[in-house]
């Protein structure tokens, strides 16, 4: 599981980011220990008292970890070295550090197995950040307490009088409250500084040897998929962008100079060992991967709120922290706002780090040769001429009627834009940003001719792996567009830079001279938002309309007879407690509930009640809140009562005979008792809803799910969920459907509630506890996986491109603002966003173009920070070259998006009949225009050469086809699916990955820690590929299905299945026993790793070759021609000839 | 036979089509302000969608009661040149998208550029349109006061077609404006 992509080349190197570190900050003992969880509560306890004050930085950390509230000690670790500096002077802080990284040397695959062990399936990141910062957590605490006593300034509540924020529950004003908090309010405000970020786990420094030699490999041959990291939650798209990363700063530093730090360091007594390598070579924190951390941890002095504000910071007094850099691989880091401490620090600095010293120095020597962005801009305008081989090769012309193994055998990557190297590294992952061009056309006329769409895909609030996180006082913009400054700006001299998006000079303001990860000054372009294409800044005050708000989480239950029948209540219920510690939040957290059948119910949860208190209201035509206080209840205070509540809240209704339900009005409800704070309001339904405002019709005909004319009925049915949603969305609410029912329930009316407050939409067709485990088993791991996951409230996204381009239509679950500008109520890392641009005026002038998305969000522990992502792509003149970099996996998913948005607005037909015509136009503009060939076939070329394929697999789609019957909330559901996942998700729904199994071997496979993964063939999606004898895996993205063939080698059944032969395997298996043969392990592990590269788990069906089988595993075969669709070599004949038309 | 119908209606629809064109302009300005998002890009979205709501059914309604008019007062071209314009607002207020309330505009979709673009060149075509006719019920008032006989204007009237042309201008001189 701990994968890089790089896995099965270099071994050493393979763990990954995060596996790596896990190691090496275990001590042995911790796992022995087993399942952390039960370690956990103790130890955590066992903390806060120590961490009063520490929730400062903590905040910080944790919103990067999937906050979870007992993130606590995380910040342990790096509010310890600097409480140590402060204390103590000179003395090497690094002491535990020291140590750890020694540990951490040897490349420990042994030890990570037993770790993973307890967690076959994903582990919640938040999960994982846990168990990885309870060890350090253990050995800082004494320095921890050190801190504490150290600086007991930071107490002070006084000084921050303004940012407080409201701990008492009930109150429903800021106004009110700010005079209240005077408790929390250190805690909350600090917050805004501390920088934080991420912690960091000291084992980079084993990397160091490995990381060069691993990068290449590792970067051509990972599909994005592919890694596979303990932490469940993406990383795996992280290991390519390290390595980017890797080899730019290597680029960017000489060798020599890397040499010569590396012996400084090592002739250093007095570092620990583990910090030589860091200091040295910034190549290798990379390598370590990890998850960076920041100065602005070594500040816990609360000055930092006036810092923010006021920003006026001498540079002098910047701290060069030795713990910086130490601690701060070149990711992360963020200024440190002063702090006081510091700046008394002169040089005893160097002394007591002498690298660092040398360091400085080298790299001022290499870095004075100035402005390596600016050489680098100019050398990729020169660099485009020439057309690389890849190019080449895009553009190799290939007739689709006659070659029938288009397939990779490994999963498509996106293809590289055709930059100059150094651009290219500092570019943005493909899994966050992707073009669907990845050579921009000079002009509208080049688009047209071209006919293929223009568009983004964006996966804007990914989880990642390691974010530099920055902290400082001045946010550098463009004044005039406001465009953050980035990697593909260029510096004119040493104090202007020219924005890259509108082309203005502006200047360096004095604070950007200095760079926190050399620590020294007048590089503004060594700076890490020069060096990053995805940073984050902790924003200040200026980007609040109003105080950060709490997390606020509101759970809206369906408590009618049909609720309680399908059972989903224990379940939620259940999951839920098990959860409640882990959702994000902090110490204002706050949590609700409300139920309701024909009436609504609400429960009072203060804290001084010994019981809840269920509050009824049966006028449903005028709700109303019973309450102001106590509905919304702070989490930690109320804790008890929200346990008693959930402990009961199944049984209270077992009995019920109400069938009724007034979804409207308790939507109504909720949307009342969230207005004062926004937060997420998260609505279990599980039938039409009937009563009071926004009751609803059953629409469909059942004689119509397979009609071959159209659908009707996929708009909404009332405007009463759209326009709640804008008030929701106004409000900063975000709404969560989770539709858990077996009969029609207007999904296309229901879900406007989430589409437009910025929402996700989950459905359970089938869910019943009795008749359907396999789909409760799932809705349970997803609810998990949804608790859990982070957050981000009163979110707004704006996306910026070079002068020239605009945006036409946004895609996803948002409220449009402004032209550029979603407004999202809250964000999760699961959801993505498509963009169709359009080019407004020549980009002849200019040979790049930069697409910025900047994504301002509060986060769970009620900080305002911003995301930036930064893509930069090459313009092109040539039509040639705008084919050569079509990128098809983004034109197919951008397609599909407007597909679905014309088939609403028009009809199922025409968006049929426009997805084929897309294929026609291009593959005809293609060969009128840029091949010369004319022989006949259908050419295409060979950047494009599963179009026609996937847009077939797009055409068979439940959310798309004709003819085959389906149902019309399920097909409503697929839509919006479509429009608000993510590009890799799509692609696995549109066009699953089909492997054969039986015959798996270890050739190409990759070794991650001691398992072995096997990378079999993807295999085209075909019946003719499917034999008797086989065994198939076909990975659809939120399902795996596990076919065996009727002769299916009895020993293969044995070792994976544990049953005797094909006969006997069980009908609805959903699971793989654990056996222990080489093949069940080899299986285990591929099953493993593929679902790592998702946050959602996915079920696995294993599927006898027989009838029942036919229906969920055939109708994913696209290739093959259905009752009622064309076979791929049908469709590539119709295109052919409509293109003759 | 001083003031026959017809010169009514041709006085009132001249009256009318000063403050049509001044929706008209007010639409215009309204869209081209979602678009440039100049002033307030916070929530102007759902400030400014009612209001270019609220200008959608009156608007329709004083076409249609005019066109009423001409139909009483049997100016079967007038009538004939306003009818391509009154079904296709019957045309889009039928296919308008669900709403509860009167309205047009969906703020949900509004914001697509299509839509945006479509309700930016309506709003000046229907501009060139009420100008036109404004002009055209100018004429078609001194017609018909002259063909009754009546050679010197009604005392209110030139001071109005003054006022109508001040206003226009200004309206015309703010739209130009705001286009800028």
């Amino acid at each position: 599981m701990n994968s890089t992509p790089n896995g099965g080349a270099a071994p050493p190197y393979q763990n990954g980011p995060v596996g790596q570190t896990y190691p090496s900050t275990y001590p042995p003992g911790y796992y022995g220990a087993g399942p952390q969880q039960q370690g956990y509560p103790t130890i955590s306890g066992h903390c806060a008292p120590a961490l009063n004050k520490s929730p400062i930085t903590n905040n910080d950390h944790s919103a990067y970890y999937h906050h979870n509230s007992h993130q606590q000690p995380i910040a342990a670790p790096t509010v310890a070295p600097s409480a140590y500096r402060v204390t103590q002077g000179s003395h090497p802080p690094s002491q535990p550090y020291g140590t750890l990284p020694t540990s951490v040397a040897p490349p420990n695959p042994q030890q990570a197995p037993p770790f993973q062990q307890p967690s076959p399936y994903a582990l919640h990141g938040a999960y994982h950040g846990q168990q990885q910062y309870l060890p350090s957590q253990a050995l800082i605490y004494p320095q921890q307490l050190n801190l504490v006593s150290a600086t007991p300034s930071s107490q002070g509540t006084p000084m921050y009088p303004i940012v407080s924020y409201p701990s008492a529950p009930g109150s429903s004003q800021y106004g009110t409250l700010r005079s209240s908090q005077a408790p929390t309010g250190p805690g909350a405000i600090s917050n805004l500084i501390g920088a934080p970020l991420h912690q960091y786990p000291p084992g980079n420094g084993t990397s160091h040897p490995a990381s060069t030699a691993a990068v290449p490999s590792g970067h051509s041959m990972a599909p994005p998929g592919q890694p596979a990291t303990v932490n469940g939650q993406g990383n795996a798209v992280q290991a390519p962008v390290l390595q980017h990363y890797d080899q730019s700063h290597q680029a960017a530093m000489a060798h020599d100079h890397y040499g010569v730090t590396h012996n400084t360091g090592g002739a250093d007594d007095d570092r620990p060992p583990s910090g030589t390598p860091f200091t040295s070579s910034p190549g290798h924190q990379q390598g370590g991967d990890s998850s960076s951390t920041t100065t602005g941890s070594a500040s816990p002095v609360p000055n930092s709120y006036d810092s923010l504000e006021g920003g006026s910071y001498p540079e002098s007094s910047i701290p060069p922290s030795a713990d910086m850099t130490k601690q701060a691989p070149p990711f992360g880091y963020g200024y440190p706002s002063m702090q006081p401490a510091y700046q008394q620090r002169p040089s005893p600095r160097t002394d007591s780090s002498p690298s660092h010293g040398r360091y400085n120095q080298t790299g001022y020597q290499h870095l004075s040769q100035p402005f390596p962005n600016m050489s680098q801009l100019s050398a990729a305008l020169g660099g485009l001429s020439g057309v690389p081989e890849l190019e080449v090769e895009a553009l190799r012309p290939v007739n689709l009627l006659q070659e029938r193994n288009l397939l990779p055998h490994r999963p498509l990557d996106a293809p590289e834009p055709n930059l100059n190297a150094d651009l290219k590294k500092a570019n943005c992952s493909p899994d966050t940003f992707r073009c669907t061009l990845t050579n921009i056309p000079q002009t509208q006329a080049l688009l047209n001719k071209a006919r293929l769409p223009l568009g983004l895909l964006l996966h804007p609030f990914r989880d990642l792996a390691q974010l530099p996180v920055i902290t400082s006082s001045t946010i550098v913009r463009c004044r005039s567009c406001r465009t953050y400054i980035n990697p593909f700006v260029s510096f004119l001299d040493q104090r202007r830079w020219k924005c890259s998006l509108c082309y203005r000079v502006n200047d360096v303001p004095d604070e950007f001279m200095y760079n926190p990860v050399t620590r020294s000054y007048g590089e503004p372009h060594k700076r890490p938002e020069v060096q990053n294409s995805t940073v984050e800044f902790i924003a200040s005050s200026d980007y609040m309309l109003r105080p950060p708000q709490p997390a606020v989480y509101l759970f809206v239950l369906d408590v009618s007879h049909n609720a309680v029948d399908a059972g989903y209540l224990d379940v939620f219920c259940q999951t839920l407690l098990e959860n409640l510690d882990k959702m994000p939040g902090d110490t204002r957290t706050r949590v609700g509930f409300i139920t309701f059948n024909s009436t609504i119910h609400f429960y009072n949860l203060h804290e001084s009640l010994s019981q809840p208190q269920m509050l009824v209201v049966s006028d449903i035509d005028d709700i109303f809140i019973p309450t102001h206080d106590s509905l919304l209840v702070n989490l930690k205070e109320s804790r008890a009562l929200v346990r008693v509540l959930l402990t009961s809240l199944p049984g209270m209704f077992s009995q019920t005979r109400e069938t009724h339900s007034a979804l409207g009005p308790a939507l109504q409800a909720a949307y009342k008792l969230m207005s004062s704070t926004g937060g997420r309001v998260s609505v279990f339904q599980t039938q039409l809803p009937t009563l009071g405002a926004g009751l609803l019709q059953s629409r469909e005909d059942p004689n119509q799910r397979s009609s071959t004319k159209g659908v009707q009925h996929l708009g909404p049915a009332t405007d009463f969920y759209k326009k709640l949603a804008l008030d929701c969305s106004g409000q900063q609410i975000g709404v969560d459907l989770f539709l858990l029912s077996s009969q029609y329930s207007d999904l296309a009316s229901l879900a406007c509630v989430s589409k437009y407050s910025a929402g996700s939409i989950f459905y359970y067709p089938s869910l019943h506890h009795v008749h359907n485990p396999a789909q409760l088993d799932k809705f349970q791991k997803d609810l998990e996986r949804y608790l859990t996951r982070k957050i981000g409230f009163e979110a707004v996204m704006r996306i910026r491109c070079t002068k020239g381009l605009s945006i036409h239509t946004f895609h996803g679950n948002f409220f449009v603002r402004s032209t550029d500008l979603l407004s999202l109520a809250n964000v999760n890392p699961d959801s993505g966003f498509a963009v169709q641009m359009s080019i407004e005026e020549s980009m002849a002038d200019t040979s790049l173009a930069c697409f910025q998305a900047a994504l301002l969000y509060t986060s769970s522990k009620g900080k305002r920070r911003i995301r930036v992502h930064t893509l930069c792509l090459p313009v092109v003149s040539q039509l040639s070259d705008v084919y050569a970099g079509a990128d098809v996996q983004a034109i197919t998913c951008l397609l599909a998006n407007m597909a679905i948005d014309r088939s609403i607005s028009s009809s199922l037909s025409d968006a049929r009949d426009a997805l084929v015509n897309a294929v026609v136009d291009s593959l005809s503009a293609y060969k009128n225009t840029v091949s010369n060939l004319q022989q006949s076939g259908l050419i295409a070329p060979a950047a494009l050469c599963l179009f026609p394929l996937y847009v077939l697999a797009l055409l068979k789609q439940k959310a798309l086809r004709t003819g085959t019957s389906t149902k019309l909330d399920e097909r409503v559901f697929a839509m919006c699916e479509f429009k608000s996942q993510p590009l890799q998700q799509i692609m696995r729904t549109v066009h699953p990955d089909l492997y054969r199994l039986d015959t798996i071997s270890d050739e190409g496979a990759l070794h991650l820690n001691d398992c072995i993964v096997p990378q079999p063939h993807l295999l085209h999606l075909t019946a003719e590929k499917l034999t008797r004898e086989g065994a198939f895996l076909m990975d659809c993205g939120s399902v795996f299905y596990l076919w065996i063939g009727k002769c299916c080698n009895d020993m293969f059944i044995r070792d994976v299945l544990g049953c005797p032969n094909h006969a006997s395997i069980p009908p609805n298996m959903t699971q793989i026993p654990e056996l222990e043969t080489p093949l069940s392990e080899r299986l285990r592990a591929l099953l493993a790793w593929l679902q790592d590269s998702r946050t959602f788990s996915s079920t696995l069906h294993v599927l006898k070759d027989d009838a029942s089988a036919k229906t969920s595993f055939f109708q994913h075969l696209v290739e093959d021609r259905s009752e009622s669709a064309f076979s791929y070599y049908e469709f590539l004949l119709h295109i052919q000839q409509q293109m003759t038309k | 036979m001083a003031f026959t119908f017809a010169a009514f209606c041709y006085m009132l629809a001249l009256l009318l089509t000063a403050a049509l064109i001044f929706f008209a302009i007010w639409h215009i300005i309204a869209f081209d302000e979602l678009k440039t998002d100049y002033k307030n890009p916070i929530d102007q979205c759902n400030t400014l969608n009612p209001t270019v709501e609220k200008l959608v059914l009156p608007e329709y309604l004083i076409h249609v009661f005019f066109c009423v008019m001409f139909l009483c007062a049997a100016e079967w071209l007038t009538l004939g040149l306003n009818m391509p314009l009154l079904a296709y607002h019957v045309w889009r207020y039928t296919s308008r998208p669900v709403m509860s309330g009167p309205g047009l505009y969906d703020p949900t979709t509004i914001m697509n550029a299509d839509v945006l673009a479509y309700c930016q060149k309506e709003g000046w075509c229907k501009l060139a349109f009420y100008l036109l006719s404004f002009f055209y019920y100018l004429y078609g008032y001194v017609i018909s006061t002259i063909s009754t006989g009546m050679l010197s204007l009604p005392p209110l009237l030139l001071p109005s077609i003054r006022v109508c042309y001040l206003y226009l201008l200004s309206f015309c001189l703010y739209g130009y404006e705001s286009n800028n």
